[in-house]
């Protein structure tokens, strides 16, 4: 029998239980798409290093996949809670027919798991499907090649998400069972008739509170960029976040007031159709939502900064990748070691003669000599490194070294710059397919491609009095910019800045710092390729056996090490965005929907009146459209003004890793993503109010 | 005497062939303006349904309505609609007021719904307010306010619009006898001074005595017509209870 009711009662409310039941399977289907990576097609295919990577990601994945199921937890609980409270009446009747509230609890608690069987096996079967169409994505990503399409099913993350989902709904059933214990027969016949007092706030405070928080959320603004400089400390952070948090719940809590009261002020417009009845509906539900309001606004906010910039770091990570590695691998050794020095923790640092004999040999004759057959390399030039205390950081920027001491405390600026010989430099630009350059014999070039570093130059050199001494000559600098480039491959553009001088500037063998080797592999198909750079990566290289056995230390990049490494990043950070921006979006949307929904039987009343006094149903339409479209639109409003500055905030943290021309289409692809899932939980709102308000 | 109202012949069957239901079995009467015309009958007489028709809400199997020479019967979607917005005003038995919505915004809606003009809306709702007696309580909630008050508030939405005619559906049936009182003579008040025309279904004999005139509805038809005429409401009252008597003791058993 009570299996019969609910079943019924299912059925019945299916319209309510529609976005619940949404909200869930997509849940699911997310949480184990996410978990499944691991078994996927495309992870079987990558390489060693990327296999590293991938584990990283996984436990990653995994934990924060414990931070995703208590938000789907609390989003279920919150969600199950308003549809049993929908329920009262009928709980009401069922009581006073003499049914305890032991058989309701039980009535609710076989829904649940009706609902629940259901939604998990459809979630799955939907996260099973997905995650193949995500295995292609996956490939992509890794660059790895996907032959032949196989179908994968993983045991493991099925088995996770049936034991995560299986606790919350014994969570779920728990916090039922104690809302049924606590209800009362009078209060659950008459919960169709409460008449709620509407609280009123004081137009004026509400004003002053809007002003408030309004400059309090301005100045957490300026605090994370335009004076990001002082947030040297993540510690500092937490002040802007306060306030951000802090400032949106007084917006909300006095918005509507505000708005109302300057609406009112405009008769032309309050006093037209529907406008007055709509701008009521909102200011008596937003009075009472604060929380919720906030609390969706601000996962709305970490959706879209979370996506936007994730994209952008990874489509930097990419363009800068091709860019940054013209050739397979850049191997260097420090010049002219002295017997020993003081390093700046005061210990003293010894070298042994071997040592310091090889560092006054070349790169390539270090390899030669340690057994390395120079036929695996082509393109092979090898360049020196010059330093000399006549110019330092401190002596590059003159009088302007105060104001920028202050924006960046942390530099040392007793560091001697690089410098290269022009001709040595053209060598090397030649190879790599970049820009070379001429000089005169009293010019410098400044080569920077790290985009904060070379504004500050810029600044100096934009003056145009910088002139510095080299073995008593001096030199003036050709241009009032720095110019674009680099020596060293990387993972995108990391030059602080080179300081190229004529051949004939007299630099000494002893200001020799660096010898620096770039080169080619002789190598032609992908099996060659790998066998070099085991050569100068692989734990049983004999070269490299040989040298750390002397004691000597050649540092080494590959082209392959910095792809697989940016990659694997890229795809990490990416990954977590897309799981967690895609769980907060569904959260505050399944709220914002549920929330709406449950409330239709006050707005049925409401709506019924407008239509006795004479509305035609197109104008109740309208307002109905308009009054859930403000009520998605406003925490989604203030969520752009937050992720304008988020973003910004974010680029400049990751600065250099991600930048703000990649900015464009990675909002694209949010915006996208955002309008779907959003649109799809606005229009369902939408849609299923209109049905209830025109229920007989 | 101009016609607002001409009910000719109508009929509204509910149910299939093999168990018709009359609800209104061949009903004819006109409506002047000015009057204050009272229906009364048992639950289950079709007095609703009568209004309901005249109301535009359910339409007749048979038969016309002709409303200030315009007949309803022959109106279909949003004609019907703005017929219904700017012809007619309705006063509810649970006063059917906008809990959101302050009592001048519950007037004013009526007006802006119908795209009157905003500056013309603050005058008119004022005016009417003072009329009423509501014009302290504008800035109340309905829930701040008296049943009485709501009822009046109600009354104001329903003919700030000057409507041809208002239709009342048991009025009192949700209020107190003081209440109760003030709204009749409010009704009163309606009709002398504001010169609208009424048509309120009501079972209390009470209510009823404040009409003009009375029909007696059973069974879906009229079965019976009182005039006020000249006598005072004393008199009318027990003419009332006459008929009442007449139709039989149903009428008094239905609250």
């Amino acid at each position: 029998m009570l299996f019969k009711l609910s079943f019924k009662n299912m059925q019945k409310s299916i319209k309510d239980y529609a976005i619940y039941f949404l909200t869930l399977v997509l849940g699911v289907a997310i949480f184990y798409m996410f978990n499944s990576l691991d078994s996927q097609q495309a992870m079987l295919q990558v390489s060693q290093s990327q296999k590293e990577i991938i584990k990283l990601m996984i436990s990653m994945l995994g934990m924060i996949s414990v931070f995703v199921a208590i938000i789907l937890g609390l989003l279920i609980v919150y969600a199950n809670n308003f549809l049993i409270n929908r329920r009262k009446k009928e709980f009401g009747i069922y009581m006073t027919l003499g049914m305890g509230k032991r058989q309701i609890s039980k009535i609710i608690l076989l829904e649940t798991i009706f609902v629940g069987i259901i939604s998990l096996a459809v979630g799955l079967i939907i996260g099973i499907f997905a995650s193949q169409f995500m295995s292609i994505i996956v490939a992509k990503m890794f660059e790895a090649n996907m032959n032949e399409f196989k179908f994968v099913f993983s045991r493991d993350a099925c088995i996770k998400t049936c034991i995560y989902f299986g606790v919350m709904y014994i969570a779920v059933m728990f916090f039922n069972t104690m809302t049924v214990s606590r209800y009362k027969l009078i209060n659950l016949l008459n919960a169709v008739k409460k008449n709620e007092e509407i609280k009123m706030r004081n137009p004026i405070i509400s004003i002053l509170v809007f002003f408030i928080s309004a400059s309090i959320l301005g100045y957490a603004y300026w605090k994370v960029t335009a004076d990001i400089r002082s947030m040297d400390k993540a510690v500092k952070l937490l002040p802007p976040i306060l306030m951000g948090i802090g400032g949106t719940l007084g917006i909300f809590w006095s918005l509507s007031g505000f708005i109302l009261r300057i609406v009112q002020i405009m008769k032309n417009i309050y006093l037209k159709g529907t406008n007055m009845f709509v701008l009521r509906q909102i200011n008596n539900k937003i009075n009472t939502t604060v929380i919720s309001m906030s609390v969706i606004c601000l996962m709305l906010f970490m959706t879209i900064t979370i996506l936007s910039s994730s994209l952008a770091l990874r489509n930097t990570l990419e363009r800068g990748l091709v860019e940054m590695t013209p050739v397979d691998i850049n191997l260097y050794k420090t010049a002219n070691l002295p017997e020993s020095y003081i390093n700046r923790f005061g210990n003293k640092v010894t070298y042994s003669k071997e040592q310091q004999e090889d560092s006054r040999i070349t790169v390539e004759e270090t390899l030669v000599n340690n057994g390395l057959d120079m036929k695996v390399l082509k393109d092979v030039i090898e360049i020196p490194i010059y330093a000399t205390n006549e110019l330092t950081l401190e002596k590059f920027f003159g009088s302007e070294i105060e104001n920028i001491k202050r924006l960046y405390a942390m530099m040392n600026y007793s560091t001697p710059e690089e410098i290269v010989k022009i001709s040595d430099y053209n060598k090397i630009a030649k190879l790599y397919g970049i820009e070379q350059y001429e000089l005169n014999d009293d010019e410098y070039i400044v080569i920077c491609n790290f985009d904060n570093i070379a504004s500050l130059r810029n600044q100096v050199l934009s003056i145009g009095e910088n002139i510095f001494t080299i073995a008593e000559k001096q030199y003036k600098s050709k241009y009032n910019e720095c110019k674009n480039g680099f020596i060293e491959i990387s993972t995108n553009h990391t030059n602080t800045g080179i300081i190229l001088v004529p051949d004939s500037c007299a630099l000494t063998e002893e200001s020799k710092e660096k010898s620096f080797l770039v080169a080619n592999y002789n190598a032609k198909t992908d099996k060659e390729i790998e066998k070099v750079e085991e050569i100068f990566s692989s734990d049983n290289s004999e070269l490299l056996k040989r040298l750390s056995d002397k004691g000597l230390n050649i540092t080494g990049i590959s082209k392959i090490s910095i792809m697989e490494a940016s990659v694997g990043l890229a795809t990490i950070v990416t990954f977590i965005a897309i799981y967690l921006g895609i769980i907060f979006l569904i959260a505050s949307a399944a709220i914002l929907a549920l929330k709406q929904l449950t409330e239709s039987s006050d707005n049925k009343q409401r709506y019924e009146i407008l239509r006795k006094i004479g509305c035609d149903e197109k104008m109740i339409n309208k307002a109905l459209f308009r009054q859930i479209g403000i009520f998605f639109g406003i925490p989604l409003i203030l969520a752009i003004i937050h992720s304008i500055f988020g973003i910004q905030f974010v680029l400049e943290m990751l600065s250099g890793l991600a930048e703000k021309k990649d900015l464009l289409p990675s909002i694209i692809a949010t915006v996208i993503v955002m309008g779907i899932i959003y649109g799809a939980y606005f229009l369902a709102t939408y849609f299923g109010s209109k049905n209830i308000i025109k229920e007989e | 005497m101009e016609k607002i109202l001409q009910v000719k012949n109508i009929e509204k069957y509910y149910g299939s062939k093999s168990n018709l239901t009359k609800a209104i079995d061949n009903i004819s009467f006109d409506v002047n303006k000015g009057e204050f015309v009272g229906i009364m009958g048992a639950s289950g007489s079709g007095k609703t349904t009568l209004l309901n028709t005249i109301s535009t809400i359910d339409k007749v199997t048979s038969g016309h309505i002709i409303i200030n020479e315009e007949d309803i019967t022959k109106l279909k979607g949003n004609k019907l609609n703005r017929f219904r917005r700017e012809e007619l005003g309705f006063i509810f038995q649970d006063f059917n007021l906008l809990d959101t919505l302050t009592a001048y915004e519950n007037i004013a809606i009526a007006l802006t719904i119908q795209k009157v003009s905003s500056s013309e809306i603050d005058g008119k709702v004022n005016a009417i307010a003072e009329k009423l007696g509501i014009k302290e309580i504008l800035k109340k909630y309905p829930y701040q306010v008296s049943g009485g008050q709501k009822q009046r508030i109600a009354s104001a939405r329903a003919i700030i619009t000057n409507p041809k005619l208002v239709l009342a559906d048991e009025p009192t049936g949700a209020l107190d006898s003081k209440s109760a009182r003030q709204l009749l003579e409010n009704f009163e008040f309606l009709n002398q001074k504001l010169q609208a025309t009424i048509l309120m279904v009501t079972h209390d004999a009470f209510t009823a005595s404040y009409a003009n005139r009375i029909l007696f509805i059973k069974d879906g038809k009229i079965f019976n017509e009182l005039i006020k005429g000249n006598d005072t409401r004393k008199q009318f009252f027990e003419k009332i209870i006459e008929v009442q008597t007449l139709l039989g003791g149903d009428l008094n058993d239905v609250i």
